[in-house]
């Protein structure tokens, strides 16, 4: 026992040491530590208001406690939540079967692609539109799908086919979405499979080849087996990440038309919390969103784990 | 490399050049369709069908949409806050990085930990909200630059690349009696220009771009950005900007909204797709060195 204690003296004093040797180290860590700590942990201490009612005059601290008031509230079939959850829940779905997919098909044809300076200038190309804001890509996509005379209906117009208003239409707005979504990110979306398949050992192929093996079979056998780790991990992020259905740009893209099928939690929150001052009703909207999240990362790296792949963590 | 491929392979590579060659012109054409929308007087911008170059020629969108005050304030401000972000949010990613990146970092685990957890977190919209009202950013030119200054992935990018910096030419630069300090301005730095130069056009980028602070944070018409003017006249379809840029003098060229909103697009989205040729190495570099783990 007195060995013990005079070991954890030890300790704390070696580590005195240590930060005393490495304090210029600690210095330039030290600005991120304050940053991190008011910037992304301050905000959990408002989570409280979940279970408080806020009133402005009282603060966050002097408002008083309601328990599970607004969970209630909120799972109730009379608020709107269960259709923002919906809402949510299908486009993101929308995401993971077309969006994911979408981005490594086009890296295996970008890897397919033997001239240099083609695949060098097409790949540039797409990812262009990664670097520009929802609110350029509204004004541009404003332009291209209006119905009057938007060059899409045009060509849908040529071909015989019905206008369709691809900004307004309940019917349309997910295709929509989703759609200008993949074109504003496949192309960045390659870029981590480009990686990783450009670190594939080339003798594998040779081997293949020598065996007979097609390149559609190399692909088969050799390319994906060998992208798949990359692939579970970007599936990880994409699954965690199915609570957010793309604020940026459905607060760009949307109107009160199209809300029935196109509110999702995230503008929800800024729609019925800033504008309408609802905090505490939003807060709790919010930390439901964030702990379901949490619990998706977890979940999906362990069943990763448990598939034999590496995870994350 | 081409007479070894089976008919089968060449038919493919045929295929495959044309999607791809397809795909970029479906990436491009946007850009070309606005920007001769913007050029175009209203007549020929109102014809439905290809847009690749204005019929009917007209600077007047551009003289409409430079004439307006508001343009101006967000011209000063998005720049402002796009050269003091990134200088400043490089700056402290690169200080934070270099010891994350450092094994005798004494309780280095913890420290990346208490950064990376955060990016499986967060309080929320309203809480944030309530932090910066309670820290007095509200309202002032601050929020564009402060709340934004560190991005967890970047961050873990320089990380993995200084790691990757063989330890042996710090250690003599320590012999020489230099400090952490100094080691990281005098040795890592001079290594390090390629990701450093990812880093920063992303940064500037994302200060560029950054409009949800602006639009929830600022009220003051003279601190107003350019996404937020973009923003009026495209998203939120606010008249009065709109009637006020096209109210004329008698004897002027006409101008649609249309034309004007265009060329307020092209004006916000020019500077990216100027520079985008010549730095596009560097915007991608950053994402090839990050997705090589540790």
């Amino acid at each position: 026992m007195a060995s013990l204690t005079r070991n954890r003296k030890l300790t704390a004093e070696s580590r005195w040491k240590r930060y005393k040797k490495h304090k210029y180290l600690f210095i330039l860590l030290l600005p991120a530590l304050i940053w991190y700590s008011v910037f992304q942990y301050a905000p959990l201490y408002g989570v409280q208001l979940a279970f408080k009612d806020f009133r402005v005059l009282e603060g966050i601290n002097g408002s008083p406690w309601v328990g599970f008031k607004h969970f209630e509230v909120m799972f109730t079939s009379t608020s709107q939540f269960w259709r923002v959850f919906r809402n949510t829940v299908v486009i993101s779905l929308y995401h993971i079967i077309f969006g994911f997919p979408a981005a490594i098909v086009l890296a295996l044809i970008f890897n397919e692609i033997r001239g240099k300076v083609f695949k060098r200038v097409t790949q540039s190309i797409s990812y262009l539109p990664h670097f520009l804001s929802w609110v350029i890509l509204a004004g541009l996509f404003g332009t291209i799908l209006s119905p009057s005379t938007g060059i899409v209906n045009y060509i849908l117009t040529m071909l015989g086919l019905d206008t369709i208003y691809f900004l307004g239409d309940p019917d349309y707005f997910r295709f929509t979405l989703v759609t200008t979504s993949i074109w504003k990110e496949v192309g960045w979306g390659t870029i981590i499979y480009l990686a990783a398949l450009a670190s594939i050992n080339p003798n594998l192929y040779e081997a293949a080849s020598i065996d007979g093996a097609g390149r559609w079979k190399q692909t088969l056998h050799i390319t994906l087996p060998s992208i798949l780790p990359v692939i579970c991990i970007m599936f990880i992020f994409q699954i965690s990440g199915i609570l957010d259905a793309g604020f940026d740009q459905i607060l760009n893209l949307y109107h009160p038309a199209v809300y029935e099928v196109a509110d999702i939690l995230d503008t929800y929150v800024f729609r019925v919390g800033l504008s309408q001052m609802q905090y505490s009703l939003t807060t709790a909207v919010g930390l439901f969103k964030n702990v379901i999240a949490l619990l998706l990362v977890l979940g999906t790296d362990y069943f990763i784990k448990k598939a034999g792949q590496e995870g994350l963590f | 490399m081409f007479s070894r491929m089976t008919i089968g392979e060449k038919w493919f590579q045929v295929f495959a050049v044309m999607f791809i060659a397809g795909l970029s012109v479906l990436f491009v054409y946007p850009f070309i369709h606005v920007l001769s929308i913007s050029l175009s007087t209203p007549s020929e911008a109102i014809r439905p069908g290809l847009h690749l170059f204005p019929q009917e020629f007209s600077l007047e969108a551009y003289r409409k949409a430079v004439s307006s005050t508001q343009i101006w304030y967000g011209f000063r401000n998005t720049i402002f806050r796009t050269v003091v972000g990134t200088v400043l949010s490089v700056v402290v990613m690169v200080m934070a990085a270099y010891p994350l990146s450092k094994k005798y970092l004494p309780d280095r685990r913890f420290y990346t930990l208490f950064i990376v957890m955060t990016m499986f977190f967060s309080g929320g919209l309203i809480p944030s909200y309530m932090l910066i009202k309670s820290l007095g950013l509200y309202d002032s030119m601050l929020v564009y630059i402060i709340p934004s200054l560190f991005v967890t992935f970047s961050l873990l990018i320089l990380r993995n690349f200084f790691i990757g910096i063989p330890q042996e030419l710090e250690d003599s630069a320590r012999m020489d009696g230099a400090n952490d300090i100094r080691i990281l301005f005098s040795v890592v730095l001079p290594l390090s220009a390629p990701i450093i130069a990812t880093i920063t056009l992303w940064s500037a980028v994302r200060y560029w771009n950054e409009w949800f602070q602006a639009l929830i944070y600022i009220q003051d018409q003279t601190k107003i950005v350019l996404q937020i003017y973009l923003r009026r006249l495209v998203v939120e379809n606010q008249d009065m900007e709109l009637r006020m840029l096209m109210s004329q003098q008698p004897g002027q060229e006409t101008v649609t909204p249309e034309t004007v909103k265009a060329a307020v697009l092209m004006i916000i989205t020019g500077p990216i797709i100027i520079v985008y040729p010549f730095l596009q190495k560097y915007f991608v570099k950053g994402v090839m060195i990050g997705s090589l783990k540790e």
